[in-house]
C-alpha cells in the first residue's frame, strides 16, 4: 500500500491524482449550495481509493469536477486544485483537459444504458474512439473494439460487437460501458457508482473485472459508491464523504475495524447483517443538512450521538491520528482508542 | 423486393418467417469459426446509423410505397412533357368547366384549359416550392436549435428570442413585406426562377423558428443524457457531440414536422399566389389552381378535386417517407 509517505506534497514523484481543499458551488437563482467545502483525496498508481458517502454529499460531484465535466452552470469550481501527474487541472485550457479525457482519465457511470447512446451499436461506440484518437480505419477499429469486449468478459464479443445497447443485459451493458472507457488505456478510472443499478451477483462479477482490470494495467481506480459491502474486498483506502466534505480518509482495514468517525460508524452499522436477524436494522437519524445552508461548527452534529458543545461551535479539520489515518472529528482519539 | 436480409446487421427481430429462416442461415458460419467464409464476408462490415437505417428502409413497405410515389412526382416534375404533350395554358372557352371525359381525364377548368395537363406541368412548381422550402426552413431551424439547445444558457436564450421576432410575425403580413420589398423597382411580371426562389427564401426566413423549436426542445432533453457526458468523459469535441450524439437523437421529431410542413408549404405558396405575390400566370401550380377554383367548388368540383387530390398524395408520399426513416433511425424500433 501507498499510503506510508502520506506528508502532502513533498514526494519527489507527483501522484496519480491528488485533489486539495477543492470548493464547488453551485448557483441558482434562489440559493447557492455549497456543494463542496474542501474536499482533498489522492490516488497512487495501481491503488484503488474507495469514496463512501450518502446521496449528495459531494462524492459524484468531486468525480465530475475531476473529469472537467461538470455543469456549468449551475456547477462553479471556486476554490482548491486538481492535480494529474503534477499537472493543475482546473487552471488548464479545455483543450489540454480534452485530451486527458479518454486518454489518461475515463469515468464510467452508473446507468449503463443511459451512458451508452441508443441509435449505435456498442462496437461502432467503442470503435469510435480507435477511429478518432488514434485514426485507425473503420476495420481495425471494429476489430479492436471486439477484442476490448472480449477483455470484459462479454462471451461471443465478434457477435455482439454488432447489436445495441437495448440489446444487452444490465450487466453486459456495464462491461460494455467499462470496455469502452479502457479503450484508451487510460491510468486513472473513476467508477462512479458502477454496480447500483445491477443486481447482487452482478455487481460482485463487476467488481472482480474492475479489480482484475485495475491490478492488469496498473492504473488508479477511483470507486464512489454508497454501500460499504461493496467495496470491502477491493478498496485499498477508503474516504468516507459528508456534506461535500472527506470526513475520515483510512486504509480500508483498519476502517472497517474500528472506524475513527461517528458517521462512518454509522454507516456500518447500518450493514444488514445476517447474525441480526429479526432485530431493527440501525440508521442514522434525521437527514443530510441542507447544502444551502450547513450548520455551523461540524455539519454532522446535529445527527451525531456523542455531539457536545465544542461540536457545535468550531468545525474540526481532518488531520492525521496515525499513519495513514485521517479523520475530521473532535473525538477521533478517543473512537479509535477504546475498546 | 430481392432479400435483403444478406449481409443486414444482426438485429433481434422477431418479425415475419423469413426471419428466422434468416436468422439460422446467420448463425451457421459461427460454429466454424475461423474458416473465412465466403457468406460470412459481408456481416462482418460494421455499418454507420446511416448504413443500417438504409438496410432497414429497404425492407419496409411504408418506405418502398412513399419512396415510390415520391420518384413517380419527381419525374413529373422534371419531365412533364413525357406525361402530358398538350400545352398547359392552351385555352377553349367553349369547353370551360366540362366534366371529366375520355379526351380530357381530368375535365376542364374555368378558361376551358385541360386540368390532366395543369396538373402535370404545376407538378413541378409546387414540389420545388414545397421541398426545398422544407429543407431550407429544417436546416436553418435544426441547426440553430441544436446549437440553441446544446450549449443553453446565453447562447440559448439569445437564440431563441431571435426566433421569436421571426415566429412573432404573422405569415402572410411577414411574407407580403418581403416579397414586395424584393420586388419593388422590378417592371413588368418577375421570372418563374427568381420567384420561386424569393418564395422559398421567404418561407425559410419566416418558418425556421418552428423547427428550431422542436430541434432545441429534443436537443436540450438530449443532452441531459448520460452519454453525452460519457461521451464528454472521453474527451469527444463539441462538434462530435453535437452532430454524432445529440443530432441522431433528436430527428425524429424534426423530421416529422418536416413532413407535415411540406405539404402546408405547397399551400402557402398558393395563398401567396392567390395574393399577387407568389407565381403568376403563365407559370402553373397546384396551388394556383386550387385558389382558381375555389368559385366553382359546388358547381363543378372536379376542377378542385384533382389538383387537391395530388397535393394529398404528395404530402401522403413524404409522409410515409418521413415515419419510414424515422423509425429506422431508432434501432430499438427495427
Amino acid at each position: 500500500m501507498s499510503a506510508t509517505d502520506d506528508g502532502t506534497g513533498g514526494s519527489p514523484k507527483p501522484r496519480l491524482l491528488e485533489v486539495q481543499d477543492l470548493h464547488v458551488e453551485f448557483r441558482t437563482r434562489e440559493a447557492t449550495a455549497n456543494v463542496l467545502n474542501g474536499v482533498g483525496y489522492h490516488v497512487d498508481e495501481g491503488e484503488t481509493l474507495a469514496v463512501l458517502g450518502e446521496s449528495g454529499s459531494g462524492k459524484s460531484v468531486t468525480a465530475q469536477t475531476v473529469m472537467g465535466i461538470l455543469d456549468t452552470p449551475p456547477g462553479f469550481a471556486t476554490a482548491g486544485t486538481v492535480r494529474y501527474r503534477g499537472e493543475e487541472l482546473l487552471s488548464a485550457k479545455e483543450e489540454r483537459r480534452r485530451e486527458l479525457r479518454g486518454e489518461n482519465m475515463a469515468m464510467i457511470f452508473q446507468d449503463a444504458l443511459s451512458a451508452l447512446n441508443p441509435v449505435y451499436t456498442v462496437g461502432f461506440q467503442i470503435a469510435e474512439q480507435f477511429r478518432f484518437r488514434r485514426g485507425m480505419s473503420r476495420k481495425d477499429a471494429t476489430a479492436k473494439a471486439a477484442e476490448m469486449l472480449d477483455l470484459v468478459k462479454i462471451p461471443n464479443a465478434k457477435q455482439r460487437v454488432k447489436e445495441f445497447p437495448h440489446q444487452f443485459s444490465g450487466g453486459m451493458r456495464q462491461r460494455a460501458m467499462i470496455a469502452m472507457s479502457l479503450a484508451l488505456d487510460p491510468d486513472l478510472l473513476i467508477a462512479d457508482e458502477p454496480t447500483t443499478a445491477l443486481d447482487v451477483t452482478v455487481q460482485a462479477q463487476i467488481m472482480d473485472l474492475l479489480d482484475e482490470l485495475r491490478r492488469e494495467r496498473d492504473m488508479g481506480l477511483i470507486l464512489i459508491t454508497h454501500d460499504l459491502g461493496v467495496v470491502a474486498e477491493v478498496a485499498d483506502r477508503i474516504a468516507v464523504m459528508y456534506a461535500g466534505r472527506v470526513v475520515e480518509e483510512s486504509d480500508a482495514e483498519s476502517l472497517y475495524k474500528r472506524p475513527a468517525h461517528p458517521y462512518t460508524e454509522g454507516l456500518m452499522e447500518s450493514i444488514p447483517r445476517l447474525d441480526q436477524k429479526g432485530e431493527e436494522l440501525a440508521s442514522i437519524k434525521g437527514l443530510p443538512p441542507n447544502l444551502a445552508d450547513i450548520p455551523p461548527g461540524c455539519p454532522f452534529h446535529p445527527r451525531c450521538h456523542r455531539a457536545e458543545e465544542e461540536c457545535r461551535e468550531t468545525v474540526p479539520e481532518l488531520h492525521e491520528l496515525r499513519a495513514g489515518r485521517h479523520s475530521a472529528c473532535h473525538f477521533a482519539e478517543e473512537l479509535i482508542s477504546r475498546d | 423486393m430481392t432479400d435483403p436480409g444478406e449481409g443486414r446487421q444482426s438485429t433481434l427481430s422477431t418479425g415475419a418467417d423469413a426471419e428466422g429462416v434468416d436468422e439460422v442461415r446467420r448463425d451457421s458460419p459461427q460454429q466454424h469459426e475461423g474458416s473465412p467464409e465466403v457468406g460470412s464476408k459481408p456481416r462482418e462490415k460494421q455499418r454507420g446509423l446511416w448504413g443500417d437505417a438504409w438496410l432497414d428502409l429497404r425492407r419496409r413497405p411504408l418506405f418502398v410505397i412513399g419512396g415510390l410515389i415520391v420518384l413517380f412526382l419527381l419525374a413529373i416534375a422534371a419531365f412533364p412533357g413525357l406525361f402530358a404533350s398538350g400545352d398547359p395554358n392552351a385555352q377553349d372557352l367553349s369547353l370551360a368547366r366540362e366534366g371529366p371525359s375520355a379526351e380530357a381525364w381530368f375535365g376542364y377548368d374555368a378558361l376551358g384549359r385541360d386540368i390532366y395537363t395543369r396538373v402535370i406541368h404545376g407538378a413541378r412548381a409546387s414540389i420545388v416550392v414545397g421541398v426545398l422550402a422544407t429543407l431550407l426552413t429544417v436546416l436553418i431551424g435544426s441547426l440553430v436549435g441544436l446549437v440553441a439547445g446544446y450549449f443553453g444558457n446565453k447562447t440559448d436564450s439569445f437564440l431563441a428570442r431571435f426566433a421569436e421576432i421571426f415566429l412573432g410575425l404573422p405569415f402572410v403580413l411577414g411574407a407580403i413585406v418581403i416579397l414586395s420589398v424584393f420586388n419593388a423597382g422590378i417592371e413588368g411580371a418577375p421570372g418563374m426562377l427568381r420567384v420561386m426562389t424569393q418564395v422559398i427564401v421567404t418561407i425559410g426566413v419566416l418558418a425556421w423558428p418552428i423547427s428550431m423549436r422542436i430541434m432545441r426542445s429534443a436537443a436540450i432533453a438530449a443532452k441531459q443524457q448520460d452519454y453525452v457526458k460519457a461521451a464528454k468523459a472521453l474527451g469527444a469535441s463539441h462538434g462530435r457531440i453535437i452532430f454524432k450524439h445529440v443530432l441522431p437523437n433528436c430527428i425524429a421529431p424534426v423530421m416529422v414536422y418536416a413532413t407535415i410542413a411540406l405539404g402546408q408549404y405547397i399551400g402557402l405558396e398558393a395563398t401567396l399566389s392567390y395574393l399577387g405575390l407568389g407565381l403568376q400566370n403563365p407559370v402553373v401550380s397546384w396551388g394556383m389552381m386550387i385558389s382558381n377554383s375555389q368559385q366553382y367548388i359546388i358547381s363543378t368540383p372536379h376542377m378542385l378535386l384533382f389538383p387537391a387530390g395530388f397535393l394529398v398524395l404528395t404530402v401522403l408520399a413524404f409522409v410515409m417517407l418521413g415515419d419510414a426513416v424515422r423509425d429506422a433511425l431508432d434501432p430499438k424500433q427495427r
